[in-house]
């Protein structure tokens, strides 16, 4: 019995260190999404987040510093992207894309001419990396059994960037529903000839917008080079942008349910780690690819209208003019 | 008289530039890339010293795509290079298309068989260098398990697993082996982030030596043995001084020896088509002692292995090659 617990809380401690990235991309794709802007870009951004973190941690030996590159190059992109699809009011999707094609082929070419390692950056030990935090009193409360496990190992013992990851959402949450900024970019995403004729900017709000939406894909980003693993590797954001923003959809643009979304996928990779060549009662063998997929699969399951219903905001991907 | 010489000269003109055709070698680096600190990396230094020691530069081709396989090697043999050295078992399909198109060009594979007149295949018997570390991984682990993760889900892989299996339980009969593949696509050779929660998630199951055969993916595999105080064991090339203090040791494939050779056999006109079989009796796979590892390796330890690397050159002690059968014993 106490092995089936120790089981269980190390593959729900999994399930938080590889929740982290995809929480903070699915709340920073909420913001974008629900002020009307598609963003595909998410990896793209993440992706750049985490060569700029490894890059800047690798130069300064702070891992601060980096995570601060981090949400610079993040943002850069991001207003590149409402450069291209608030002000010029090109297709989301396309400028998504080639935010993520930009960022796949850019970190690899300035990795290469930098640091001469194929792409990749140097590792980074000591100050440059977030290193797990022991919260207090956890080691005093470790021999009681479950709840001492439940509070030294899930709770205790992430570094900073997971608990940021954690807080973002109640800060999402607040800020989307509880403050007049939140009121107003919700409104964008629905009806943008409403907040424009109460006389709000709409480029302003959604600029806004795209704006979180990189600050949180920067802490993303660096989250993955600097504090789960000690480089940048090319590609090593590997489709988790893309999973964010399934999470995002099967959460229905909310920050409480997209977490569980979130929650929910980085259960079923954590599981699908620890289940894989292990033969389970009754079920037989899992294959892991099955279980690799199930998050696309849930999302497609939810879109075609199976598990209630995902309301898209109304403006989304409509780039907006004033009426002429 | 006059015009005979003429033509004498030219002759010897002719034969004199025929022979100094430059040697124009070019490799074909697979997924992972060559700076894998692992099994690229180790082809990468092996011709990067046939450039130091001749000055003969080398063509050279990173794929990241699985489709530009067959495209780089057809480029490379039609700009006529000579030899064409293509890395990794993936490559084989394309290469033999391509040589089949080129007879007069010299191939060269490492990790894979193609049976034409004008291709090498050099390949490693992995099982008996994985038997050796498995058997050090074994020694070293305090709670009798210990894990390997693999890259991508082929035999090859899992031909370093059932040998490392093999070592373990030769070593220590009950010792538990935990094993897990990174993927089943090609991108398996280079997802660190994977790799690291794949070497986690063996340390929660209680395994506190982990040896990974995965490319690119394995330098997560050892950062996360490192943040956890645990054992990893490098692959391909002499990976200890990574992380020294934790870094146990690395089952070494001499693939930069292997390419120099390829590359070098052209030149000296020594180069022979036909399959090569490297394992432990010819040097082709080898665990790495150093600076970096020596006090992590007991005397008794490495007595050990020596006594089993001595065995298995002998023929007494058989190690299981997975790829005869698809079958692991151990496992």
């Amino acid at each position: 019995m106490s092995d089936f617990i120790l089981i269980a809380i190390s593959t729900l401690d999994a399930t938080i260190r590889v929740s982290t990235p995809l929480i903070l991309c699915a709340m920073a794709g909420l913001f974008s999404e629900r002020s009307g802007i598609v963003d595909i870009g998410l990896e793209g951004k993440m992706l750049a987040g985490a060569f700029a973190a490894a890059a800047i941690a690798a130069v300064t030996g702070s891992a601060w510093l980096g995570l601060g590159a981090a949400i610079g190059v993040s943002i850069c992109m991001a207003l590149l992207h409402g450069f291209a699809c608030i002000t010029h009011k090109g297709n989301q999707v396309v400028s998504g894309l080639a935010i993520n094609i930009l960022a796949s082929g850019l970190t690899v070419t300035l990795g290469i001419a930098w640091f001469h390692q194929g792409g990749q950056t140097p590792l980074l030990s000591g100050d440059a990396r977030f290193f797990s935090i022991d919260l207090p009193g956890a080691l005093a409360v470790a021999d009681v059994p479950v709840l001492g496990a439940i509070y030294t190992q899930l709770i205790s013992g992430h570094n900073a960037l997971v608990y940021i990851a954690f807080m973002t959402v109640p800060v999402t949450w607040w800020l989307v529903y509880q403050t007049r900024f939140g009121l107003r970019l919700r409104a964008v995403g629905e009806n943008p000839q409403a907040v424009d004729t109460a006389g709000i900017s709409v480029f302003w709000l959604r600029y806004r917008a795209v704006i979180c939406a990189g600050l949180l894909c920067g802490i993303a980003g660096a989250y993955l080079s600097i504090a789960q693993n000690a480089s940048f590797i090319r590609e090593m954001s590997a489709g988790k942008g893309y999973i964010a923003l399934a999470a995002l959809i099967f959460g229905k643009w909310r920050p409480k349910t997209a977490l569980l979304a979130c929650l929910l996928f980085g259960f079923l990779e954590a599981l699908t780690v620890r289940l894989e060549g292990v033969a389970l009662p009754l079920i037989g063998e899992v294959p892991a690819q099955l279980m690799q997929a199930t998050p696309y699969i849930l999302t497609v399951v939810l879109l075609a209208g199976f598990i209630g219903k995902a309301i898209a905001p109304k403006a989304i991907g409509i780039p907006y003019s004033k009426e002429r | 008289m006059k015009r005979q010489l003429l033509m004498l000269t030219a002759a010897v003109a002719f034969a004199s530039s025929a022979a100094a055709v430059e040697l124009k070698p070019a490799v074909v680096f697979d997924m992972g890339g060559k700076f894998d600190k692992s099994f690229n990396q180790g082809v990468y230094e092996g011709v990067e010293r046939f450039k130091k020691e001749t000055g003969i530069t080398y063509r050279e081709f990173e794929v990241t795509n699985p489709s530009q396989r067959e495209q780089a090697i057809r480029k490379m043999a039609q700009r006529e290079a000579n030899p064409v050295l293509a890395i990794g078992f993936a490559q084989a399909t394309a290469l033999e298309k391509v040589a089949k198109d080129f007879p007069g060009t010299k191939f060269s594979i490492i990790d894979a068989v193609v049976s034409l007149p004008n291709v090498q295949s050099i390949v490693f018997k992995e099982h008996e260098g994985s038997f050796l570390v498995g058997m050090l991984a074994a020694m070293k682990s305090q709670t009798k398990a210990v894990g390997f993760v693999g890259g991508m889900d082929i035999p090859l892989i899992r031909r370093f697993n059932c040998g490392y299996a093999q070592g373990a339980k030769y070593a220590v009969s009950d010792v538990n082996v935990i094993s897990n593949m990174t993927g089943s696509t090609p991108s398996a050779w280079n997802d660190p982030v994977k790799g690291g929660e794949l070497a986690r998630s063996q340390f929660d199951r209680g395994a506190d030596v982990v040896f990974a055969a995965a490319g690119g993916t394995g330098v997560g595999v050892y950062q996360a043995a490192k943040d956890a105080g645990k054992y990893a064991i490098g692959v391909d090339s002499n990976q200890n001084h990574m992380h020294p203090g934790t870094m146990l040791t690395s089952m070494t494939k001499q693939v930069g020896v292997a390419s120099y050779n390829a590359f070098k056999g052209v030149k000296e006109g020594t180069w022979q088509a036909g399959v090569s079989v490297l394992g432990l009796a010819e040097g082709g796979v080898s665990w790495a002692y150093d600076e970096h590892n020596k006090d992590l390796i007991t005397a008794e330890m490495k007595a050990a292995v020596e006594k089993a690397q001595a065995d298995i050159i002998s023929g007494k002690i058989v190690v299981h090659d997975y790829m005869s059968n698809n079958e692991c014993p151990s496992l």
